[in-house]
């Protein structure tokens, strides 16, 4: 066990593992606690772990990865369809048919690096996005999406005599996963993902991985072929949003296309330079920061401003609410690229260079006997 | 069946005008400033909503109430009369009839500042950072410019009416030899070519004939030297971006009587003038142009029935496809040169 992980991955861990298995007790105060807002936390936080093992360990910014996140949700959904309505062989299905997918796609683009992979992703993406709305209907449902109903052939549940009643809904077990039950259902899935993703990157492989961001030119000269290692990296990303994908067909067992349009893309993108690139934590934090102010911001009215506003004079009042409308409700998307935008310009390691920065500044205003165990440069 | 190939070739050139357009400001700011410009496509919807926003301010009008007369439904008749009609009589007609061409007046100006504004405000400060950083800062800033215009004119899409007398089509079939009507093009396409063509004419001619061009030029070739020879490459690089910028902009301003620009308009040209411009190849202005046009009339063809009977779908991932093969064939794309972002 002790050369299995390092005293402060541990830590890492299971400081992760509590603070998101205790979410339902320490949002609620932020108005965030309850189990659909709360899933979508753990589903998008898979999201952006997998994609910065891409983007943040080789360094491929990747404009598609919602297509392997769409392809999850339709394998997902086949699979309740066809097989049965439990969970576990609709993940297991998603993921095996993501990992395929990425595995063309990636061995295609990653014949390229730079913007040319960044456009090769994107024209992928758009391909199976367009197709998914019009020739790939009878497997997609085009515009509609893909839904659950009552004559589907489901084998195995028919195989063994299970019937149901009513609208069909995901089950683990025989048990339903709504509500909470869905929230650590996914929590579950994001432990475990965070955990594969930090041996990952304390790994050789994720070392190698690493070495292919900051020169992949002297990798090859050193006589390392670095293609399949940036393949298996591009591989366990898109079955990561797979994975995502397929839980979030779990938690509302609706596919639709527009998962997979270049915009959602982007959102994972957005989701991980905010919370910091290359970072095991950071892309999840960003997720959930996205998704919170996604939920809080766009839910404000003006009502609710004037209200929050009340303490002002009545002319200021209604000019600052007039102003702060903007930003919130159906505006919150220019809030989000505001932020972002200063994010990239002044923050480039987003949200966790922000926490390293300001602690070391809080160390070096600490007390001064902090001061003495850092070694001296000598005189 | 010629007919039918002709009139297919003729219906991709207008969309593929607005592609080379596009994709020739996307180029300029990549071979000037070496910037992967992902607000580009904001640029194009900005200078499409001048033009609206131009329309708003000309029918901006008087309503009085004439109570002799009753409108179809009883009650007293309102008379509209805008007020540029009634400050310049005919002549305010007359604007407000082409406010979609006068348009352009105000719109290089505004391009121009937005474009130098965005220069000198963010890009510059992202020409030493990575190129994925670059993206993302633009990318960044498409949002927030199609938030904005979002949060202005609303999410619905504002037709703008072509001037009258340009309406209807042109029967070009007669014009080279062929029967009438067999070959009708619809008039505003025609003009929206030919203004294409004028505009690319225009900026390949000030690159190659003035001074000013050819040191842009020199610059793009080898900023370094061309820095060492006292001359100040970065305020002309600053200009070709604001050059851009009004390419974009006028782009976007001549195609809103064909498509009613709404807030993501330039989000949907601007992953269409991205593949364009790597096909074309990065960095090569006369790229740029060739492809445009040509995945435009690529299109058109693919969505003919007949085609999309052999091959169904094909309409719909053509241009993806044929960027993918260039990209995996010949990733400096048809006319780039050699070494640029060629890896």
């Amino acid at each position: 066990m002790t050369n299995f992980m390092s005293r402060n991955d541990l830590l890492l861990f299971l400081g992760f593992a509590v603070v998101v298995l205790a979410m339902p007790i320490w949002l609620t105060p932020f108005g965030a606690g309850y189990p659909d807002l709360l899933q979508r936390f753990m589903i998008f936080g898979i999201f952006a772990v997998g994609f910065n093992i891409l983007f943040g360990l080789t360094g491929y910014l990747s404009f598609g990865h919602a297509a392997f996140f769409g392809v999850g949700s339709y394998a997902a959904v086949w699979s309740f369809k066809l097989l049965t309505l439990d969970a576990i062989p609709a993940m297991i299905f998603a993921v095996i048919i993501s990992g395929l997918f990425a595995l063309v796609i990636g061995f295609l683009s990653l014949r390229r690096s730079g913007i040319y992979f960044s456009i090769l992703t994107l024209a992928f993406a758009q391909m199976s996005y367009n197709l998914a709305y019009s020739v790939l209907t009878p497997i997609t449902n085009g515009e509609t999406g893909l839904q659950l109903t009552l004559n589907d052939p489901r084998v195995l549940d028919a195989a063994l005599g299970q019937t149901f009643v009513g609208q069909p809904v995901p089950t683990l077990l025989g048990q339903q996963l709504g509500g909470y039950a869905g929230f650590y259902f996914c929590a579950g899935f994001l432990i475990l993902s965070f955990f594969f993703a930090q041996r990952v990157a304390g790994s050789p492989f994720g070392m190698m991985l690493k070495s292919i961001k900051s020169n992949q030119t002297r990798m090859q000269f050193t006589g390392f072929n670095t293609r399949p290692y940036a393949l298996s990296a591009f591989v366990i990303s898109g079955m990561y949003a797979g994975l995502a994908g397929a839980l979030l067909a779990v938690t509302d067992p609706l596919a639709g296309a527009e998962r997979m349009q270049w915009t959602a893309s982007g959102e994972v993108v957005l989701m991980t330079i905010l919370g910091g690139v290359g970072t095991l934590v950071g892309p999840v934090i960003g997720a959930w920061i996205i998704k919170y102010f996604e939920n809080i911001l766009s839910a404000l009215n003006d009502n609710i401003l004037a209200q929050f506003w009340s303490f002002l004079p009545e002319g200021v009042a209604d000019v600052v609410v007039k102003v702060t409308s903007k930003f919130v409700g159906d505006g919150w998307h220019l809030t989000l690229g505001l932020v972002f935008v200063i994010i990239v310009i002044f923050l480039p390691g987003g949200i966790m260079e922000g926490v390293r920065r300001l602690t070391a500044v809080a160390r070096r205003s600490g007390p001064p006997g902090a001061k003495s165990h850092q070694p001296q440069p000598a005189e | 069946m010629f007919e039918v190939i002709f009139l297919q070739f003729l219906n991709g050139l207008d969309k593929g005008a607005a592609y080379a357009l596009i994709a020739l400001g996307l180029t300029l700011v990549f071979g000037t400033l070496g910037v992967v410009n992902f607000a580009h496509g904001a640029l194009f919807m900005l200078g499409a909503f001048c033009a609206v926003m131009f329309r708003q301010f000309l029918t901006l009008e008087t309503v009085t109430i004439d109570p002799t007369q009753t409108s179809p439904w009883g009650a007293p008749l309102e008379i509209r009369e805008p007020l540029v009609q009634t400050w310049f009589g005919d002549f305010g007609a007359v604007l407000v009839n082409y406010s979609v061409p006068f348009s352009i007046l105000i719109t290089i100006p505004i391009m121009l500042l937005v474009g130098i504004a965005l220069e000198r405000g963010i890009i510059k400060h992202f020409y030493k950072r990575p190129h994925a950083e670059q993206i993302l800062v633009t990318f960044g800033l498409a949002i927030v410019a199609q938030e904005v215009i979002k949060s202005i004119f609303g999410p619905n899409p504002i037709p703008q009416p072509m001037p009258t007398d340009l309406r209807g089509a042109a029967d070009i079939g007669s014009w080279i030899g062929f029967q009438a009507n067999v070959i009708t093009y619809p008039l505003w396409r025609l003009i929206y070519f030919l203004f294409s063509a004028i505009v690319i004419g225009g900026v390949f001619a000030f690159l190659q004939f003035t001074t000013f061009g050819m040191v842009v030029r020199a610059g793009m070739a080898d900023r370094e030297t061309v820095g060492l020879l006292g001359i100040n490459i970065d305020r002309r690089f600053t200009i070709m971006f604001g050059l851009a910028a009004i390419v974009a902009g006028m782009a976007g301003v001549m195609y809103t009587p064909l498509l009613p620009p709404n807030y993501h308009l330039g989000m949907d040209f601007l992953v269409l003038s991205f593949v364009v411009v790597v096909v074309g190849g990065m960095g090569s202005l006369p790229g740029a142009v060739a492809a445009g046009f040509l995945l435009g009339i690529l299109q058109s063809f693919a969505s003919m029935t007949q085609i999309k009977a052999i091959v169904p779908g094909i309409d719909q991932i053509i241009i993806y496809l044929v960027a993918v093969v260039i990209l995996l064939v010949r990733p400096r794309g048809l006319m780039g040169r050699r070494g640029v972002m060629e890896s």
